[in-house]
């Protein structure tokens, strides 16, 4: 009896959740199948007809593609600031002992617990006060702030997992501190920092409520797609949409098929140390 | 490569110095941490504080004719009276929508941390990859699939669970499961951290001792996945409550939440006063649910 109890539940637990998969991949099936779709209408949310002019020409609203470059440019230049500070605050924060750390760990906690519309406000009140113009710059800025946290917590669960002895070794090695960094410590948590930067992109392309209030006239994709959704979407969004999942998936696969592999040559070379490295 | 030239050679005659240490940079974490937290104090520290001015703003005044800060208290019951129900939607919306992110996330990341096994790696993909295409897209997506002439309004009208002219489209319902929806992941994800790392043979001895499944779950599962259940659920409900894009892209007015209200009190109506009023209620309000939540559930280790 119990068998059969401990049975069901194993199964029921498992068909739960491959329902809640199945809502979780619906939107994402149907912003696919609608790429495919020659509207009716410019408010027709329906799928009428079969086409692939979406995907011949996806910059036929050329609007759209320049919100599209422009969230591309912002998400650059914000990933690459955060990354590089938000880096250098990990080291900081792993590496040395130093007064003020809750204060400095509050700072960098309170953002992510912060609604993104209380940091989008607070922005415009302190850029309308200052008499910045909001545009372009202003909504760079902006992301940088909101994604400096999330690079901080990335690179420093890399950096706390890291062994110190393999450091250790290189000075024992005289290695100099800066060739240990570069040789030893920056390869090991270039995984992490990587996966800050695509988390910081990621964020940063995707941001609409703090952008919303920040952007002045600037027009990124999100803010294209808000705007579109009164006026009739184009259905060239949904090739942007579907674009972009099926790059995040390459990326996803590329990695975890390169790390397989790396792991596979690492097995390898420790049972034939003279074989092939 | 200038480097290189100073290292000795171990192999030289002359004893080796001992390797360099460090702890001499007394001054180094300071400088590590300073353009990252300047960048935060200057634009989310000081901000806010400007946000709070903003909110005592003597509210005549306009952005053309500038702002005079008269310590304008009765700014916060004004906006209050005036919006107390967008204010009540949103905590009620949230709170229901969690309510239902648990129902099916509990299951989902239960499922992927102790039966998935080798198709563990895999379904996890499968919860993040929502996250892979734009929140406005992907939201817009729901509008197709509940559309009044939609396959999923038909059925339901077919099974007579909605009224032949019932529509799910810009209703409560609509907005409550976009919510759900977007911020599923956010939730499953750090209950996944906890629950993977739960130890099988724990559930195997509650078993042993005679407990029922429903037992297991309550006094041995669903203690240890605490710190991941509190995490996932602050992750889900603070923005949650402060979304708007669901309530106005699946919802009419009606259904408007606190969010709509502060975006168009500083886009549209540029009434600066009472949009940071409402912004500083709203982070107030989370506050307060945030930390009496995570005072009845006794950790604090997930700040």
């Amino acid at each position: 009896m119990t068998r059969v109890w401990r049975w069901l539940a194993d199964r029921w637990v498992m068909g739960v959740a491959l329902l809640v998969l199945g809502y979780l991949s619906l939107p994402i099936m149907v912003v696919a199948g609608l790429s495919f779709n020659r509207p009716s209408s410019r408010l027709s949310y329906d799928f009428d007809e079969f086409t692939l002019d979406n995907w011949r020409n996806p910059c036929a609203t050329s609007d759209m593609c320049d919100a599209v470059v422009r969230s591309v440019q912002i998400g650059f230049i914000a990933t690459v600031v955060a990354t590089v500070v938000g880096t250098l605050m990990a080291f900081a924060l792993v590496r040395h002992r130093f007064r003020g750390r809750s204060g400095i760990n509050l700072l960098i906690f309170l953002p992510m617990a912060t609604p993104e519309l209380v940091m989008g406000t607070s922005l415009l009140a302190l850029f309308v006060s200052a008499g910045v113009p909001q545009g372009f710059w202003t909504v760079v800025i902006a992301h940088v702030m909101f994604c400096v946290s999330f690079v901080v917590v990335t690179v420093k669960a890399r950096l706390a997992g890291m062994d110190r002895r393999l450091e250790e070794a290189a000075m024992d090695l005289y290695a100099s501190e800066w060739q240990t960094f570069r040789l030893v410590t920056l390869p090991l948590v270039l995984p992490g920092i990587v996966a800050a930067a695509l988390l910081a992109f990621s964020l940063s392309f995707d941001d609409f409520i703090i952008t919303n209030f920040n952007a002045g006239t600037t027009v990124t994709f999100p803010m294209y797609v808000w705007g579109a959704a009164q006026r009739g979407i184009p259905p060239q969004v949904n090739v942007i949409g579907t674009a972009m999942f099926v790059i995040a998936l390459l990326l996803v696969g590329v990695s975890s098929l390169r790390g397989r592999r790396a792991r596979r040559a690492r097995i390898m070379s420790a049972v034939r140390p003279n074989g092939p490295s | 490569m200038s480097a290189l030239a100073h290292v000795p050679t171990p192999s030289g005659p002359a004893a080796p110095a001992p390797p360099p240490r460090r702890g001499r940079h007394r001054l180094l974490p300071y400088l590590l941490l300073l353009p990252g937290a300047a960048w935060l104090f200057v634009f989310f520290a000081v901000p806010l504080l400007q946000l709070a001015a903003a909110s005592l703003y003597d509210p005549s005044g306009s952005l053309s004719t500038g702002y005079a800060l008269t310590w304008a208290f009765s700014n916060y019951p004004d906006a209050l009276q005036a919006y107390w129900p967008q204010f009540a939607r949103s905590f009620g919306y949230a709170g229901i929508a969690l309510v239902l992110a648990l129902l099916l996330g509990y299951p989902l990341a239960y499922a992927i941390a102790q039966k998935a096994g080798r198709w563990k790696n895999l379904l996890l993909v499968c919860v993040v990859a929502p996250m892979f295409t734009s929140f406005l897209v992907r939201t817009l997506a729901w509008k197709t699939i509940l559309s009044d002439n939609g396959w999923f309004v038909g059925l339901l009208r077919d099974v007579h669970l909605l009224a032949p002219d019932g529509r799910l489209l810009a209703t409560p319902f609509a907005v409550i499961l976009g919510l759900t929806y977007n911020f599923l992941p956010f939730l499953v994800l750090p209950l996944y951290a906890s629950l993977e790392r739960l130890d099988h043979r724990l559930l195997e001895a509650a078993g042993d001792l005679y407990a029922n499944p429903v037992q297991t779950f309550r006094r041995v599962t669903l203690p240890l996945s605490m710190p991941g259940l509190i995490a996932g659920t602050l992750l889900f409900f603070i923005p949650a409550t402060g979304d708007y894009i669901n309530a106005e892209l699946l919802g009419t007015p009606n259904e408007y939440m606190i969010g709509n209200v502060i975006d168009s009190a500083f886009l549209v109506r540029l009434d600066y006063p009472q949009g940071a009023a409402l912004s500083f209620l709203l982070m107030a309000a989370i506050l307060a649910v945030v930390f009496g939540y995570l005072r009845r559930a006794g950790t604090e280790e997930v700040l």
